[in-house]
């Protein structure tokens, strides 16, 4: 399901590359395990939500509530049950 | 092969805290000045500095700089040069003041003051009662500094080259530092950035271990740049490791858990720290938490499948202190170590924290290294800051919070010095194009196809030896044979191979790129901890358990070339007042 070319991957790739551990290790796996199998809009949210700063993905990984649109509370979500699933 | 050219007065090789303090002041004072980094700003790792930045304010108890300058002194075992550790925290104050004025939230007293928090030796008074030192944004002191420098940066008109990764620094053949050879990661191009000055600001290197609380990005690049530059490296056997990070993954477990009466126990469920520490316990300094932690694995009275872990148990304070008080360590516990504390005690380990050792520098960030019979002659043009550099004001063992200060005290003093030079220094030098090959020589070795080993496959195999031969733990039979494992690593690389050949955005060249330095780095610290036959701060040493000031009482230099080790006194002649001489270390 995969509509993005190999640059763009790994442009997001290395996106993932954070000021944080805990935030290299749930994005990275979470892009390397699941990001193919998203859907293009999805896939979208994944990559705007890179742009959040770090302190922000952090503490809403960590459980703070979201204040952001509803897209990426959606992706923040699926990361949080991603990461609780096992990463 | 002609390569794209950008000239600057000053180019600056790192956005985190200390680079963009740095390039504050050059940027103010009118200068064409250029920051290139690897990652966005302020995605560097001085985001993840949650606790805070120290400084005598006194707010909350009577300080004044000169406590926190025996502080540090003591704290580093007494291997800071204690000329930098006096200019540093009798800068502190101000630089807490500066920040603030440049947009930084530090959290408040009820009176209006800024409040500071209690941090591990810190005393009043030479050693009296705790002091509060600590000042913090909250917790995301990191991320507030970050985010205010840069915001000023930007305002001030500062360039910056995001996402381009540095290669090797150009040098002429006096040794003067003429700018880098660097990468455009988006689009692969190699460009060359000439400049009067140059500033490396690349952060640590706590990706040598398996284990650390490091992000990703902390592989010691400027490091390695100065070792392939002929510049050595100082004290770097001195690596510290946090007490308590999760097993096997290497985030942090906050030394709050403990204050807030969490504990250690062994796999036959004994409390030992009583042991190592009777009054103490288990909020004993950081180094002697992982001594014991390590003590204990060791002889086999650790816990887990592999008996590789000590447990840190929290459920006895009760679920609704856990949700109250430490929701945050609950989620990462969850989340990295599989655990729910409030149910069972969380796995943890020493895991490596902060690179105390780097490029040797004097007070004013200029860097400095061996020539004929000086131990400390300036390299023209070269300045270092951060967590890359060695001052040194942490000398075998950094306080918490001195690391923030470090930065923001030695990223303006080089912003300052620099100024001062280019005012006599007007011109750029002409460019070495030898040098410049070499760097694309360096590069164009990837180019080879075929058959070879695997960089994240080797990545993975220094840092597991560096773990295990170089970690908590040290003895001269295991530090040989570190030794030699890791130059054996060195000598694989020409085997090593990229399994991506293409131009744009190619993320495995920059690991290959980082793996390399992550190996000089590695080299580095083995060779020196081999080599030191003592105990001090965070090197310590089963078979040299005491401190030796008649013999070591100095700071190592590496050199890449043989591998050779040199030594240069510590400079225990502070600015103004009078010297602390080396007593005995206790908490
Ligand atoms: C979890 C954690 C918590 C901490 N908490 C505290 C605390 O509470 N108080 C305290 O005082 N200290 C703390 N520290 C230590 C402190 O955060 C760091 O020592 C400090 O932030 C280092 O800042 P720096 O500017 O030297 O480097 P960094 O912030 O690491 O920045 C390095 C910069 O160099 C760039 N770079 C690196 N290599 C290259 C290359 N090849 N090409 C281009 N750019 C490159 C990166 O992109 C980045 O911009 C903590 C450390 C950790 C790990």
């Amino acid at each position: 399901m995969n509509s993005l070319d190999p640059t763009a991957l790994r442009r997001i790739k290395w996106r993932c590359r954070r000021g944080m551990l805990e935030l290299d290790m749930m994005l990275q796996s979470f892009f390397e395990q699941r990001f193919e199998n998203l859907d293009c809009q999805q896939q979208q949210m994944f990559t705007r939500l890179l742009d959040y700063p770090d302190q922000s993905l952090l503490e809403w990984l960590s459980g703070a509530p979201i204040d952001a649109d509803k897209d990426v509370r959606d992706i923040v979500e699926q990361l949080r049950h991603f990461s609780s699933a096992g990463a | 092969m002609k390569l794209p050219h950008r000239r600057f007065d000053c180019l600056v090789i790192g956005a985190g805290g200390g680079g963009l303090r740095a390039a504050l002041q050059l940027a103010q004072a009118d200068l064409h000045v250029a920051v290139v980094t690897k990652v966005f700003p302020t995605r560097s790792h001085t985001v993840a500095a949650q606790g805070g930045m120290n400084a005598a304010l006194g707010n909350v108890t009577p300080d004044n700089w000169h406590w926190h300058m025996y502080d540090t002194v003591k704290g580093s075992d007494y291997l800071g040069d204690q000329d930098a550790i006096e200019y540093m925290c009798r800068a502190a104050s101000r630089q807490v003041i500066e920040l603030e004025h440049y947009g930084v939230p530090f959290t408040r007293l009820e009176d209006g003051h800024i409040y500071q928090r209690a941090f591990g030796g810190q005393s009043q008074n030479f050693g009296g009662d705790q002091a509060s030192r600590t000042c913090a944004a909250a917790d995301r002191t990191g991320h507030a500094i970050l985010h205010a420098l840069y915001q000023q940066n930007i305002r001030a008109k500062t360039h910056f080259f995001d996402e381009y990764f540095a290669v090797d620094l150009i040098r002429n053949e006096e040794g003067a530092a003429l700018g880098a050879v660097v990468i455009e990661i988006e689009t692969g191009e190699v460009m060359v950035i000439e400049a009067k000055t140059t500033l490396l600001a690349t952060g640590g290197a706590g990706r040598i271990f398996r284990t650390s609380t490091n992000a990703m990005i902390n592989t010691g690049d400027g490091m390695a740049m100065a070792l392939r530059a002929g510049i050595p490296l100082e004290d770097m056997e001195f690596v510290q490791f946090h007490p308590t990070g999760i097993a096997g993954k290497g985030m942090l477990i906050s030394e709050g858990v403990r204050g807030e009466g969490g504990y250690l126990v062994n796999g036959d469920g004994e409390r030992f720290m009583e042991r190592y520490a009777p009054h103490a316990k288990d909020l004993a300094s950081r180094d002697v938490v992982s001594r014991a932690i390590a003590i204990e694995v060791r002889e086999g009275r650790g816990c887990g499948e592999n008996k590789d872990h000590v447990l840190l148990k929290v459920d006895h304070l009760g679920p609704d202190v856990i949700k109250k008080r430490l929701p945050a360590i609950r989620e990462m516990a969850i989340r990295f170590g599989g655990v729910d504390p409030i149910e069972s005690p969380i796995p943890v380990y020493p895991t490596a924290h902060y690179t105390m050792g780097g490029i040797p520098t004097n007070r004013y960030g200029q860097v400095v290294a061996p020539v004929g019979h000086g131990a400390e002659e300036e390299v023209v043009g070269l300045y270092a800051a951060g967590e890359c550099a060695c001052v040194s004001v942490h000398g075998a063992n950094r306080l918490g919070g001195n690391s923030l200060l470090d930065i923001v005290v030695f990223g303006r003093a080089a912003g300052n010095h620099i100024i001062a030079y280019l005012k006599e220094n007007r011109y750029h030098r002409p460019l070495a194009n030898e040098s410049v090959d070499m760097a694309v020589a360096r590069l164009s070795k990837w180019e080879r196809r075929g058959d070879g080993e695997s960089v994240s496959a080797m990545l993975a195999e220094l840092q597991l030896t560096m773990e295990e031969y170089c970690g908590v733990f040290r003895s001269q039979e295991v530090l040989d044979e570190g030794v030699s494992k890791v130059l054996a690593l060195g000598e694989r690389l020409d085997e090593a191979r990229l399994s991506d050949h293409s131009k744009v955005f190619n993320t495995a060249f920059m690991e290959a790129l980082e793996l390399e330095n992550l190996i000089d780095v590695a080299t580095a610290t083995v060779v020196s901890a081999a080599a030191r036959t003592e105990s001090r701060g965070a090197h310590s040493r089963l078979d040299y358990p005491d401190r030796n000031d008649a013999e070591w009482m100095r700071h190592s230099l590496y050199c890449k070339t043989d591998h050779q080790l040199d030594y240069k006194p510590v400079r225990t002649k502070p600015l103004t007042v009078d010297t602390f001489p080396p007593k005995k270390r206790v908490y």
